[in-house]
């Protein structure tokens, strides 16, 4: 192999504590380099400090808070780490471009795409307003953008989160970068959407024959996508080589945890259908949640976003049915209105009650029995209250537990049931972590003993290893208790592991439904075929024309 | 907000922020140190003694009043305590008479200047007197202690009746939300000055009028702020969780909802507190304000207007205003860096 484009030595990377609070060393000796035309994937869960990695790079974090304490990176043999301002600045979206992961945040929303793309060009090779003009609709069509004409005088709040991906690399690509930095570039994005944009960098990179550097998480996209593959934990890379090996002979714990987080799914095609079924706990019909859009002075309702366009679902006790479908399909809505959470229109049976003609106070009982779990452990605990008023607070509404006493021993039963220690019980959320605070949003829903349980995708938030010992919680969970589950997800791998009966949602309709087993191996439709394709095999696969991606 | 004598992680680290202000805290032990002077005015400046030893005991003149024959003098009335005459009385009789530091009351008037009313600083008077022939420095106390005690009667009323308007706001939105938005709009489209001086001009305006009046405009500052904080906590997933669980739409505003809004008012209150207390300064500046003879800060700035010949007028008034605001400001903007969520959350490493 030549010598390497870049060539990173023994990196430290730290941020000064607070006060008398000691450093954060985010980066504690890592070593890595890249090829030329070479694609190398960065794997790590949060907060093993990947992205610090790449931001040192292109000297990026917020100095003089963060600093160096040792070792070098090296850019085709150039040393780059602690280089002037200038160097850095020529180099940036130059012969180095970084893609980010959030699209809808580092696009600035008050300047159009023409503005945007254009101004790298016009920054590092003084492009005059034609040349720049004629480069930016070159730059569109080259990343599959649609009309790039028209595209120029769009802003970035009329473009979906794929488009949108597409400028940035429209952007990153301006220059013809000889190394191209992906900070999780496709984790804000749906599936299929994901799919199509690593089809595009692959495409770009072989054209223009430049290195990437990949940050990911994700080791579907990684086994994929990349030739070699760095694995990194606490600031420090714990193994290297090439991908096939790593996927096959890692030898370092770490990366064989890693590997070992694939959810197993859970139901095979052998497993019988149950026949003596227990009849339905939840029971759904034709439920519809329109959200009425008003135009005029009189605000008449002239059309309505069909959120929820007449699902039926059914759940029995000990089962879980599984809702996929991309963002804006209606799933998360479909949860709350089963729950009364958003109002709805259709059937809705609960163990017999009517759900639909109840008040607020006839429902407040059987709020007992069903409840939410949400995606994000972060914004689903407020951050005033302690774990024990937390979960309390569900007690004392429905009048369980005499006294403080007896409540905190309830607690304390079940936070040690979902596996937290009940000493912890008087910390508030910041100070768990994100696995923790998820187990902590469970608790609060099982300690009333529910019987339907929506759980909306609980693990997305969650790094690989902790998503697993939270899909193993909750498949013991219903297990023992015999729960009904509706799991909504976008997620094909973990609603693998857990669904007993699918529904596939797009545009707040029934695509597909079936029992899990069934549909895994056999898709029916060329919906649920892309979203497969898309997410165990990261291949793109044309469906019917859709709002663009 | 949950009173609780453990101080969370959170609030600790907001402690800290706030040390880390030194103007702020500074600041923050000046105005502690002036308002323990000034809040118990009649001990600090006073016509009446603190303490006399007297053939009748011990009596408290500061609390109560005696008449002058009570101390074996002539007269069925009150007892003239600054009287060299009553001295001679007092240690006649073997007694003593305890002084607060500064032997003027707001309202006394000194007889014994040599030269016409305002007369300049001297031994006994440290500030001067004004054109009534009262003591500045006496005036100043009890005028700042007005100030204050106004200041913050209004920011916690006006912080009540806002945070409740927001919250009603923000948490039934739609129709009551719209009523009351338009409402507001055209309150605050009022010339606010004016309208307190046509209103005050209609009744005989104390301390209580005045406070009401200003209470009609000033809660309008925290309104916004709170209905946009409602507005987006009715959202949190942990406010549908708690939905989900059943809890009250009244447990919710109070537990879940509003603590995270106060957060947000609070940063807000110390400018509430400097503006009321710039208000009424210039009501009484303009003669709007207090009853006449009340000593207040902006009745001595008009005396200095009216006297440009007796500068320690306009000056001790005018140095008393700036400090006392530039300290709520100082403390104000410290408050406000502490609960920055940008600053106690801010990650170490993304």
């Amino acid at each position: 192999m030549n010598a390497p484009l870049l060539q990173i030595d023994d990196l430290h990377a730290a941020f000064h504590g607070e006060g008398d609070e000691a450093d954060v060393l985010a980066v504690r000796g890592a070593s890595l380099s890249v090829g030329p035309g070479e694609t190398v994937a960065l794997v790590g869960e949060s907060g093993s400090g990947k992205s610090v990695l790449a931001l040192s790079i292109l000297g990026l974090l917020p100095y003089p808070k963060a600093y160096h304490a040792g070792g070098a990176i090296r850019l085709r043999e150039r040393d780059i780490l602690g280089a002037p301002a200038a160097v850095l600045q020529a180099l940036r979206g130059n012969r180095v471009s970084m893609i980010f992961q959030e699209p809808m945040t580092s696009l600035n929303p008050l300047h159009t795409v023409e503005q945007q793309i254009g101004e790298t060009l016009r920054l590092h090779r003084g492009l005059d307003r034609v040349a720049t003009r004629q480069r930016v609709v070159e730059l569109l069509d080259q990343v599959h953008l649609p009309d790039p004409e028209r595209m120029l005088a769009a802003w970035p709040h009329q473009l979906s989160g794929g488009q949108r991906q597409r400028v940035m690399i429209a952007m990153a690509l301006a220059n013809e970068p000889d190394l191209l930095i992906a900070d999780e570039p496709t984790t804000a994005l749906d599936v299929t959407v994901q799919a199509h944009i690593l089809d595009l960098l692959r495409e770009q990179q072989q054209r223009l024959g430049m290195s990437m550097l990949l940050i990911t998480h994700d080791l579907t996209i990684v086994r994929h996508v990349a030739d070699r593959v760095f694995v990194m934990t606490e600031g420090l890379i714990v193994e290297h080589g090439p991908t096939e090996q790593i996927f096959t002979a890692a030898q370092h714990p770490y990366t064989q945890r890693l590997l070992a987080s694939e959810p197993t799914p859970r139901a095979t095609v052998d497993s019988p259908l149950p026949s003596a079924a227990p009849p339905a706990l939840m029971k759904a019909v034709d439920i519809k949640v329109w959200f009425p859009i008003r135009k005029g002075v009189l605000r008449r309702t002239v059309d309505s976003v069909r959120a929820v366009d007449g699902i039926s679902v059914s759940v029995r006790p000990g089962h879980c049915v599984g809702v996929v479908g991309e963002s804006g399909s209606g799933k998360t809505t479909l949860g709350l209105a089963l729950l009364r959470l958003q109002d709805s229109t259709g059937e809705l049976h609960f163990d017999g009650h009517n759900l639909q003609t109840l008040t607020g106070r006839e429902l407040r009982p059987l709020r007992r029995d069903m409840q939410i779990v949400f995606q994000d452990p972060f914004s689903s605990l407020s951050p005033r209250l302690s774990a024990f008023q937390i979960v309390e607070e569900g007690l004392r509404v429905h009048g369980i537990g005499a006294s403080a006493a007896q409540r905190r021993t309830i607690v304390a039963a079940a936070m040690h049931e979902v596996g937290l220690d009940p000493e912890t019980m008087d910390r508030y959320p910041h100070e768990f972590s994100g696995g923790q605070r998820q187990r902590l949003a469970i608790t609060r829903a099982i300690v009333l003993e529910p019987r339907f349980l929506v759980l909306d995708e609980p693990t997305s938030a969650l790094d690989r290893t902790v998503q697993l010992q939270i899909l193993q919680l909750l498949r013991r969970l219903q297990d023992e208790r015999g729960l009904a589950y509706l799991f909504i997800s976008h997620d094909l791998r973990v609603v693998r592991a857990l669904a007993d009966e699918l529904i596939v949602m797009q545009d707040g309709r029934v695509v597909e439904a079936g029992p899990a087993a069934q549909m895994f191996a056999a898709p029916a439709t060329d919906y649920t075929r892309a979203l497969m394709a898309a997410a165990f095999e990261v291949r793109a696969v044309k469906v019917h024309p859709q709002g663009g991606t | 907000m949950a009173a609780s004598l453990h101080l969370s992680r959170l609030n600790r680290r907001r402690l800290a922020i706030f040390r880390s202000n030194r103007r702020g805290w500074w600041s923050l032990w000046i105005f502690a140190a002036i308002i323990t002077i000034t809040l118990p005015a009649e001990f600090v400046a006073n016509d009446r003694p603190l303490l006399i030893s007297s053939d009748r005991g011990w009596s408290v003149p500061v609390l109560a009043t005696y008449a002058e024959t009570d101390f074996g003098g002539e007269f069925e009335t009150e007892a003239d305590y600054r009287d060299p005459w009553f001295a001679e009385l007092i240690a006649s009789q073997g007694g003593w008479i305890l002084w607060p530091p500064i032997r003027y009351g707001p309202r006394t008037v000194n007889f014994d200047l040599r030269r016409p009313a305002p007369a300049p600083p001297s031994w006994d008077n440290w500030l001067g007197t004004d054109d009534q022939a009262r003591d500045v420095t006496a005036r100043l106390i009890y005028g700042f202690r007005i100030s204050i005690l106004f200041g913050f009667c209004l920011t916690l009323l006006s912080s009540i009746v806002g945070i409740t308007a927001g919250a009603v706001q923000g948490f039934f939105a739609g129709w009551v939300d719209l009523l009351m938005q338009r409402f507001i709009e055209i309150w605050q489209g009022m010339p606010t000055l004016y309208l307190l001086i046509i209103l005050a001009s209609l009744v005989e305006p104390d301390f209580f009028w005045l406070l009401g009046l200003m209470l009609m405009f000033s809660w309008l500052q925290l309104v916004g702020v709170v209905r946009a904080e409602v507005l987006r906590a009715r959202n949190f997933d942990f406010v549908r969780a708690a939905r989900a669980l059943g809890v009250s739409d009244g447990t919710i505003m109070l537990r879940h909802v509003l603590p995270n809004a106060a957060v947000a008012a609070l940063t807000y209150l110390p400018f509430v507190l400097t503006g009321s207390v710039a208000v009424l300064a210039s009501l009484d500046f303009l003669g709007f304000g207090l009853p006449p003879g009340s000593p207040s800060l902006g009745e001595l700035l008009g005396q200095g207007k009216r006297n440009l010949h007796a500068p320690w007028l306009g000056l001790a008034a005018f140095l008393t205003l700036a400090l006392l605001l530039s300290l709520l400001v100082f403390i104000g903007e410290a408050v406000r860096d502490a609960f920055d969520p940008r600053r106690t959350t801010a990650k170490s490493a993304p």
